[in-house]
Formats: structure tokens, C-alpha cells, sequence
């Protein structure tokens, strides 16, 4: 009796201290433990490891236990350029404060930084990337988050370089707060759905800020994509949410504040478009809600590329863009309402914000530019302005019905 | 020469419609920086006026003035001075009368804006240096005309007509060729089009200057590489210059030669 009272004493002090008492695993230069691969070894379920500060030059840091890593003054993870740096295998992982670096270069297996591979649950912050080939990988995980981490990669070329956040597979994960930097394509996603994009700023990348591709009901809210080589790319998806992001200074001949390519049933909702070459380059994008954005000083602010039907344009600002939008068929089924068209030239007799002539954001040269590029080297000349008056007094190439009947006389103010 | 250059600035300095022109100027310019409030926006409409207003300012005053003051040069030509001091005096005079007041019409106001605290200077500076060129042959031009024509009407004609084909014609034709062609590469073609009108050769060199650069796509990827490149900018200059070197010396040998 007695002997048994003892054994289940012991086996809920065993369960505690495995559970809700996990032992903390100090790993530095001069402890017991001086490797993090050593650490892992010997913790149990839900320890955690304590990283003091110091370099550990290691690689393939398996992490195949629900374990917390958490770097002390943020410990330097130096991979030597020899792979990938850490994998984590197991749920319930978190990652914390760690700075890691050289991560090798491959043509043939895409090395990152972290790996994470069918894992559930796991928290990955305050990670510092730096030198890197893939930043944060995340492979058939899910219900995980990556919150507040720094990636600063050197990328040159697009063959020899990997992107800073990429989920692939992976569902329900929450990217928040991070900033990433001067890698290929900053946050890239490839068939993963419910998952929201929040607070990131991704600029200077070579490619993309933003680049997904299959991904369905995602949320992107209040991201910065500034100066990315291509700007951001979207493509193939459906539901998506895009809600309060900027999209700046995407400069170049084939750069855009976003490309949406087959992309159906979105809300793209109180955005910045601001000193892009193109600030929307639509193809093939049907049932789209545009609602609240601000087109400010864009090439063109909407490119439309054709196959784009029932798109909704209600309440945006366009103002300062070279060209309004470029439309390349007769056919129209978008509609376009009550949105502010600083090139406007209408009046409002009866004083009620909204101008008396409708608008036609179409102009004959963007036609012409778009049949001939060339021509764009007589932008602003007056015989130009001369032809664009008279196609709008009677429009005889560009499509009849489309027109902003109810232009608003005065700015938008948005939120 | 320079005594006849002097004496036809001051001349022209003392005339009513150099003050209206610079008046314009400096209004323009009041304008533009108190309602725009934004110095690269205002560089660019100025842009839009000076490219259209420049030339056709510079014919029509070019014309009236040497119809103006054909008595006095019969007068000064009976006098032992050399012809073409005359002419070139002459001109010289109304195209430098006219480039200063636009010089110091735009410059005041935005001066008093704080153009040199701005980074805007080099657009700005641009602008002005295209527009006195501008002048410079659009002045020459119309002497030219004037020269070759005794009869006022069919002179300010022809002058009308230069400046209404410098200015919108030749984009008309210009914009049709290439659509007519567009299925051959047009790029060779785009650039030399726009480098033999000197209106254009203005408006694109400022264009390229501002922001808009990059907005040309990927054919104005090779226009930056041509304009952008030093090259191209003393391909510019030098084409300028030969649009005001050629009507100058065309000046000098037809009053050479004019009887009068």
C-alpha cells in the first residue's frame, strides 16, 4: 500500500517535472554543454535550451523535441556557408532571440536558415538572419507563427539567391512584424491558405516583396513592399484579403505595385499605391472589390491587361498618375464609381460633391502606348493632349461605357 | 556688333512687351509655387509651357522686331558697318532679351521658394537652359523668315506655321509613323525622331530628368541609357547648338547677300 502510494508520488512528480516544471538547459561556451546540437541531445520534452552569448559554429541543428531555444543577448549561429542551419522536426517548437548566419549556397537543395518540416504549433521570433540563402522556411507545417524576426540578406542575382520567408504547404500560419531585406522574393508563399500576412516591411528585395502563388484565403494587412524589383506578385488564387498595405517606389521597366494574375473574389481594400511605374497590372482577375485605395504619382495607376470582368473600382483616390488606366479592350464590365480623379475637369452645379459630367479614366494615348510603346516618347507633347481631348469630347477607340458617372469633386479622406 | 546688340536689347528692355512677357513669367511662377506647393509638380508644368510658349514667343517676336525696325537697319546700313554685325546684333539682341526675362521672370519666384535649398535646382536649371536654347533658335528661326520674306503677312504665316509645325504637327506625324510601323523595331527610329525637333529633344531631356524616367517601360529603358549617359547629353547639347548655329549662319549669308 504504502509502496504503492510512494510509486504514484513519484509519478506525478515525474509528469510534473516533465510538463509544467521543465528544466531550463543552459548552453554557452564554458558550461557543461557547449553545443546547441549536444543541448538538444540531452533535454527532455518541453525544456528549454538557454543560449548564452557567444558563437556556435555549427550546422544541421536538428531539432527533434518540442523544445523552446532561447538565445541570451542574441548568441551568433555561424553556419560556415556549410547548409542549412536549423531544422525543426518536432510541434510545439519555439525559437527565440538567436542571430544566425552563413547559410550555404546550393543549386540543388534550397538551404535556410530555419527549416521547419510537417511541424504544428511552433513560435519563431526575434530571430536576426543575416548572409543567408533561404531565410525562414516553412515546409508542410501549420497553426504556427513567425512574429518579429530581421532578415537582411546580400542577394545580387535572382539564380543564386533564395527568398527570406517562404511557406510552402504550410496553412494557418501568422506572419507579423517582420522585416525583411535585399533576398529574392521577401515573403513568398506556394499553396498555403489561411494564413495572415501582418505588419511586415519588405523592401530592397530583387525580386518580389510579396510573391504567392495557390494560396487561397490569405489575409495581408498593413504591410510595407517598397522598393522590391519587381514590386509584388500575385497570382492564381482566390479570396483573398488585402487591407491597408503600401506599395511604394517600385520603379523599372517591368516593375509593378502589384501584379494580380488570376487571382477571383478579393477585396483589395484601403491601400497605397505611391510612385510606382505601374501601381496595378490586372490579368485575367475577375470579382475584385477595389474600395478606399490612394493611386498617388504611378506611371499608370491600373493596368488592365484584358480577361478582367466584374471588378468593382468604388471610393479610391487617383491622383498625379501619368495615365489613369490603361484598358487594351472594347469590352467593358467593370464598374467604376464615385472615386476622385484628380485629372477631373468637370464641374458641380448643384453642389453636392459629386461631378455633373462623368469622368473617362481612359485617355487615346494610353491606347496608342499600349498598341505601340514607343509612342510613349511624345508623352505630354500638345499634339497628344490635342487627341486625348477630342477622344474624350466623342470616344471613338476607347470602350464607351467606361466612365466614373458619379466623380467625387474633392479628395477622399480615408480612415 | 555689340554696340547694335546693346543698342537693340535696350531698345527692346525699354518696349512694353518685354515687360508684359517677364510679368507673365513671374506671375507664372507666383502662381504655380503659391497653388502647387509642390516644387517637382511645378517644374512640370512649367515644362508644359515653356516647350509650347518659348518657341511660339520667340517666332512671333523675332518676326515683329525685324519688321518693326526695318527702317532703322536701311538707316544703319548706309552707315559704314559691317552687314552682318548688323543681323547678328540684331538678333542677338531680341533673343537675349527674351531668354533674360525668362530667366529672371521664373528665376525670382523661385528663388524667393528657396529653389537652392531644394533638390529640384537641377530640373529647374534644366528648364531654364532649354528654354533660353529654345529662344535662341526660335529667334533665328523667324529672322530667317523675316529675311526671306519683304511681304509682313506671308512672313508672320510662315512663322505661325513653323512653330504650329514644330510644336503639334510633327508629333502628329511623328506619333503616325510609328504607329504605321509598329511592326518594325522602332527604337533607332523613336530616337532620332525626337532628336531632330528641338522641341522634343526639350520635352524629353526634362521628362527624363523628373521621375517620370521610368515610367517609359522597357523601350524607355534604352532612352535612359542614350539621354542618361554623358554621350547622350553631348549628342543633345550638340544638336542644340547646331539648331541655333545653322539658322544663325543662314542669317549671316542671306544678309550677305539681300538687296534692300
Amino acid at each position: 500500500m504504502n509502496f504503492f502510494r510512494l510509486h504514484n508520488i513519484s509519478l506525478i512528480i515525474f509528469l510534473l517535472s516533465s510538463t509544467v516544471y521543465s528544466q531550463v538547459i543552459e548552453v554557452c561556451k564554458s558550461c557543461d554543454i557547449s553545443t546547441i546540437k549536444e543541448g538538444i541531445l540531452q533535454a527532455e520534452d518541453h525544456d528549454t535550451l538557454l543560449i548564452k552569448k557567444g558563437t556556435y559554429k555549427e550546422y544541421n541543428i536538428d531539432v527533434n523535441k518540442p523544445l523552446t531555444l532561447l538565445g541570451e543577448d542574441f548568441p551568433v549561429i555561424d553556419g560556415e556557408l556549410k547548409g542549412e542551419i536549423i531544422k525543426v522536426t518536432a510541434d510545439n517548437v519555439t525559437l527565440d532571440g538567436l542571430f544566425i548566419i552563413n547559410v550555404g549556397t546550393s543549386y540543388t537543395e534550397d538551404y535556410a536558415a530555419v527549416r521547419v518540416i510537417r511541424s504544428k504549433n511552433f513560435l519563431i521570433q526575434n530571430l536576426v538572419l543575416e548572409k543567408l540563402f533561404f531565410g525562414i522556411y516553412l515546409e508542410k507545417s501549420s497553426d504556427g507563427r513567425v512574429y518579429h524576426n530581421k532578415i537582411i540578406g546580400d542577394a545580387e542575382e535572382e539564380y543564386n539567391s533564395g527568398n527570406g520567408i517562404q511557406l510552402w504547404y504550410s496553412q494557418n500560419i501568422e506572419v507579423d512584424k517582420n522585416i525583411v531585406t535585399h533576398v529574392r522574393d521577401g515573403i513568398y508563399l506556394e499553396f498555403s491558405n489561411f494564413c495572415k500576412i501582418t505588419n511586415n516591411i519588405s523592401s530592397h528585395n530583387i525580386r518580389y516583396g510579396l510573391h504567392f502563388m495557390f494560396s487561397n484565403d490569405d489575409l495581408y494587412e498593413r504591410n510595407t513592399f517598397q522598393n522590391n524589383g519587381a514590386g509584388v506578385a500575385v497570382m492564381f488564387s482566390k479570396k483573398i484579403e488585402m487591407y491597408h498595405n503600401i506599395f511604394k517606389d517600385n520603379w523599372g521597366s517591368a516593375s509593378f505595385g502589384v501584379l494580380l494574375k488570376e487571382i477571383n473574389d478579393s477585396e483589395i481594400i484601403g491601400n497605397i499605391f505611391e510612385s510606382n511605374t505601374i501601381g496595378i497590372n490586372i490579368e485575367g482577375s475577375n470579382r475584385i472589390n477595389y474600395k478606399n485605395n490612394d493611386f498617388i504619382n504611378n506611371g499608370w495607376a491600373i493596368k488592365s491587361r484584358g480577361a478582367c470582368y466584374a471588378n468593382h473600382f468604388i471610393n479610391n483616390n487617383f491622383m498625379y498618375n501619368s495615365f489613369d488606366l490603361a484598358y487594351n479592350s472594347k469590352l467593358n464590365d467593370n464598374k467604376f464609381e464615385s472615386n476622385y480623379w484628380s485629372n477631373y475637369t468637370g464641374y458641380d452645379l448643384d453642389k453636392d460633391g459629386v461631378g455633373d459630367v462623368p469622368y473617362r479614366p481612359v485617355k487615346l494615348f494610353s491606347y496608342v502606348v499600349n498598341r505601340t510603346p514607343e509612342a510613349i516618347i511624345l508623352l505630354r507633347s500638345l499634339f497628344i493632349d490635342i487627341i486625348d481631348f477630342s477622344e474624350k469630347v466623342s470616344p471613338v477607340f476607347t470602350p464607351d461605357n467606361l466612365l466614373d458617372a458619379k466623380p467625387k469633386m474633392k479628395m477622399i479622406a480615408h480612415d | 556688333m555689340i554696340k547694335i546688340l546693346k543698342y537693340s536689347c535696350y531698345d527692346l528692355l525699354r518696349s512694353r512687351w518685354s515687360y508684359v512677357y517677364f510679368a507673365f513669367y513671374l506671375l507664372l511662377g507666383i502662381v504655380l509655387l503659391f497653388l502647387n506647393n509642390d516644387l517637382s509638380k511645378a517644374v512640370i508644368t512649367l515644362m508644359n509651357v515653356i516647350i509650347i510658349l518659348v518657341p511660339l514667343i520667340g517666332t512671333i517676336f523675332g518676326v515683329m522686331y525685324y519688321y518693326n525696325s526695318k527702317e532703322f537697319t536701311e538707316l544703319l546700313l548706309a552707315q559704314p558697318v559691317k552687314r552682318s554685325s548688323i543681323f547678328l546684333g540684331q538678333y542677338l539682341g531680341v533673343a537675349l532679351s527674351l531668354s533674360m526675362s525668362l530667366i529672371i521672370g521664373l528665376g525670382v519666384p523661385f528663388i524667393f521658394y528657396g529653389i537652392f535649398r531644394s533638390s529640384a535646382i537641377w530640373d529647374f536649371s534644366l528648364l531654364l537652359i532649354t528654354g533660353t536654347f529654345l529662344t535662341l533658335i526660335f529667334t533665328a528661326l523667324a529672322f530667317n523668315i523675316a529675311l526671306y520674306n519683304e511681304n509682313k503677312i506671308k512672313g508672320f504665316g510662315y512663322a505661325i506655321l513653323l512653330w504650329l509645325f514644330m510644336a503639334v504637327i510633327y508629333d502628329g506625324i511623328f506619333l503616325m509613323s510609328l504607329i504605321a510601323f509598329e511592326e518594325y523595331p522602332l527604337d533607332t527610329f523613336s530616337l532620332v525622331g525626337t532628336m531632330v525637333n528641338p522641341i522634343d529633344l526639350s520635352r524629353v531631356l526634362i521628362l527624363l530628368k523628373l521621375d517620370i524616367s521610368a515610367l517609359l517601360g522597357y523601350t524607355g529603358a534604352l532612352f535612359q541609357k542614350f539621354f542618361g549617359t554623358n554621350f547622350g547629353i553631348v549628342v543633345s547639347s550638340v544638336m542644340l547648338l547646331l539648331w541655333v548655329l545653322v539658322p544663325t549662319l543662314l542669317i549671316k549669308r542671306k544678309a550677305g547677300k539681300k538687296d534692300f
